[in-house]
């Protein structure tokens, strides 16, 4: 998803931390607040660390560990157990993350309109998780697959194929735990605390019920970080407008200070906006279910039909999104100034509520990077486990040891991810976590079409997949790592979803390597499902 | 019946359509309703083609 890279395109200034100063940091440390956001901090801890007896022991042998780590299946997918309920949590609390919630309102304060191709996305992306995930999870559960590589080398053995899903995968979702814990910087900073203990003692926490308790740690907490999600949210939309003199007053006064401000901002796309927002929104919404934290999501469910009644019900979180992105408009109503765009949203919550509520809405967005987060490290545990460490390393490994891995690379990667915010600047990881978008959409070839149709032979797929990943990389840095590209095309420009070019590029290759290599030597299918 | 599904593509991505302000709906822009109006509409659509799955006994989706 490259909504963070838009913003970081847009915003320039975006996410950077900065020196304390305006509205956002209130004089010295808010008790008030920060005394709500420690009940709720530390309920969600309880809750996490409890998690791990939580819905176990329905399987038969789920419980002999008794601590919800028996094997991967437990640990990594939560028994593969979880119903419409749970999945609608889950997923919710997963794939609408904290950072979305920080940076969508900070991208719409900065540009305006361009800022909403985040609705379009998260619209169109349920029609496709509705044809297609369906058929992934039955792909997945009838062979005890756990990650899409092990989906991707059931159907076409193929280890070179497997290892560049799993990479892919992998990198991709570095970057985007990183961010997680830019989202909890911004509101940890809003709350007047200083230094970086607050947010590495958080994380620290995270990291150590992740992996007592596995997937299922997030799974209970979601349900708290999105009721609280949505008490925010709706108390914002109604009681924010009335104050400062309702909806018409908040686009009006959004739409003098882009006609000040100038340039490509404003409350309608410009023309020559009109391509990039329509791919974006397409390219993002492809992409977003190729990510393993996502799937990880998709996989633990109980059953297809869990999945396809999601798909009905999850763009409830949608209108939430497009709520919340109303929130940067709102802070011209409310005459909000900030020096980095990121802060708008605490800045504005500082600013309109009472300090409790403040604590309040700030839990929710931190605990909102938590889910998210944890989610994250078990996809990508998940997959060194399964698609490195097994066959590359220790092909004997059994179900224990497997999770025994898993848990603690889980470790490794949110230390990593801790590491790199405190040690590197946050605009590298938001370079990395836009190349990371273009990355995963090029797996979506190898992912998605062999559970359609099977005319495409691994070492087709492996060469479009090299060539949309280094092509895209390529085309990102020549641009300065932009997530738009434009094309000139008989005098004509047409700027689009760099990932997007990419994955045309990487299909057409895909097909010429199919039609001049294919009928010979291609490895033996498995048969589909 | 899935072809359904391709509508809400065609809604959103074809943006000169609603790249425009009026009509407004209680001072919201045309540009942000018609986008919202398309959450419950795309959801609706992806509900009307699983009860037609449902009910053509497509059982791919109930638990073994």
């Amino acid at each position: 998803m490259s909504l963070q890279a838009a913003a970081a395109q847009a915003g320039g200034t975006i996410a950077t931390p900065t020196a304390p100063a305006g509205a956002v940091v209130p004089a010295g440390i808010n008790w008030e607040a920060l005394a709500v956001f420690a009940f709720f901090f530390v309920l969600v801890t309880v809750l996490g660390f409890w998690a791990s007896r939580w819905q176990t022991g329905k399987k038969p042998g789920a419980a002999a560990g008794h601590d919800g780590s028996a094997n991967l299946d437990e640990w990594g997918l939560g028994g593969r157990n979880f119903g419409t309920w749970i999945t609608w949590f889950l997923v919710g609390g997963d794939f609408y993350t904290a950072y979305t919630v920080i940076a969508v309102p900070a991208l719409v304060y900065a540009v305006g309109a361009y800022g909403f191709f985040a609705l379009p996305y998260t619209i169109l992306v349920y029609p496709i998780v509705f044809v297609v995930m369906p058929k992934l999870w039955h792909a997945a559960q009838k062979a005890g697959h756990v990650t899409a590589a092990d989906v991707v080398y059931g159907r076409y053995q193929s280890r070179p194929l497997e290892l560049a899903i799993a990479l892919t995968g992998v990198l991709a979702t570095m970057p985007y735990i990183a961010l997680q814990l830019v989202g909890m910087e911004v509101v940890i900073k809003a709350l007047g605390l200083t230094g970086e203990l607050p947010l590495a003692a958080a994380f620290i926490i995270l990291a150590l019920y992740t992996y007592a308790a596995g997937l299922r740690a997030p799974a209970l907490i979601a349900f708290v970080k999105d009721l609280m999600i949505y008490i925010v949210v709706l108390v914002a939309v109604i009681l924010v407008p009335m104050k400062l003199g309702g909806y018409s007053a908040v686009f009006h006064s959004a739409s003098d200070a882009f006609a000040v401000k100038g340039g490509a901002t404003g409350l309608l796309l410009k023309p020559e906006q009109m391509l990039p927002f329509a791919t974006l929104a397409l390219g993002s919404a492809m992409a977003a279910f190729m990510y393993p934290h996502t799937l990880t999501g998709i996989f633990a469910a109980k059953s297809a039909d869990t999945i396809r009644k999601n798909a009905v019900f999850l763009p409830i979180y949608t209108v939430l999104l497009g709520l919340i992105a109303l929130l940067g408009y709102m802070a011209y109503a409310a005459h909000i100034t900030v020096k980095s765009n990121n802060d708008v949203v605490p800045a504005l919550f500082n600013a309109l509520f009472p300090a409790w509520f403040s604590g309040f809405a700030f839990a929710a967005i931190a605990i909102g990077a938590l889910v998210p987060a944890a989610v994250m490290s078990i996809g990508a545990a998940n997959l060194f486990t399964r698609n490195f460490w097994k066959p590359y390393v220790n092909p004997n490994v059994t179900a224990h040891g497997e999770a025994k891995v898993a848990k603690l690379v889980s470790l490794v990667v949110k230390v990593g991810a801790l590491v790199f915010i405190l040690f590197v600047p946050t605009k590298f990881a938001l370079d990395l976590q836009l190349l990371g978008g273009v990355w995963i959409l090029q797996t979506f070839p190898a992912v998605v079409f062999g559970l359609f149709f099977r005319w495409f032979g691994a070492r087709a797929l492996i060469i479009g997949w090299a060539v949309g990943i280094l092509g895209g990389s390529a085309i990102a840095f020549a641009d300065g790592v932009k997530p738009v590209h434009t094309l000139l095309i008989g005098g004509d420009k047409f700027t689009v979803y760099t990932g997007l070019l990419a994955l045309a590029l990487n299909i057409a290759v895909a097909v010429v390597v199919q039609l001049v290599a294919g009928g010979k030597k291609q490895p033996q299918l498995a048969p589909a499902r | 019946m899935r072809l359904l599904l391709l509508v809400p593509f065609i809604a959103l991505l074809w943006i000169p359509f609603y790249n425009r302000d009026l009509p407004a709906l209680f001072g919201f822009p045309f540009f942000y309703w018609y986008q919202l109006l398309w959450v419950p509409l795309t959801a609706g659509m992806i509900w009307i083609v699983y009860r037609a799955n449902a009910r053509a006994g497509d059982h791919d989706g109930e638990a073994p």
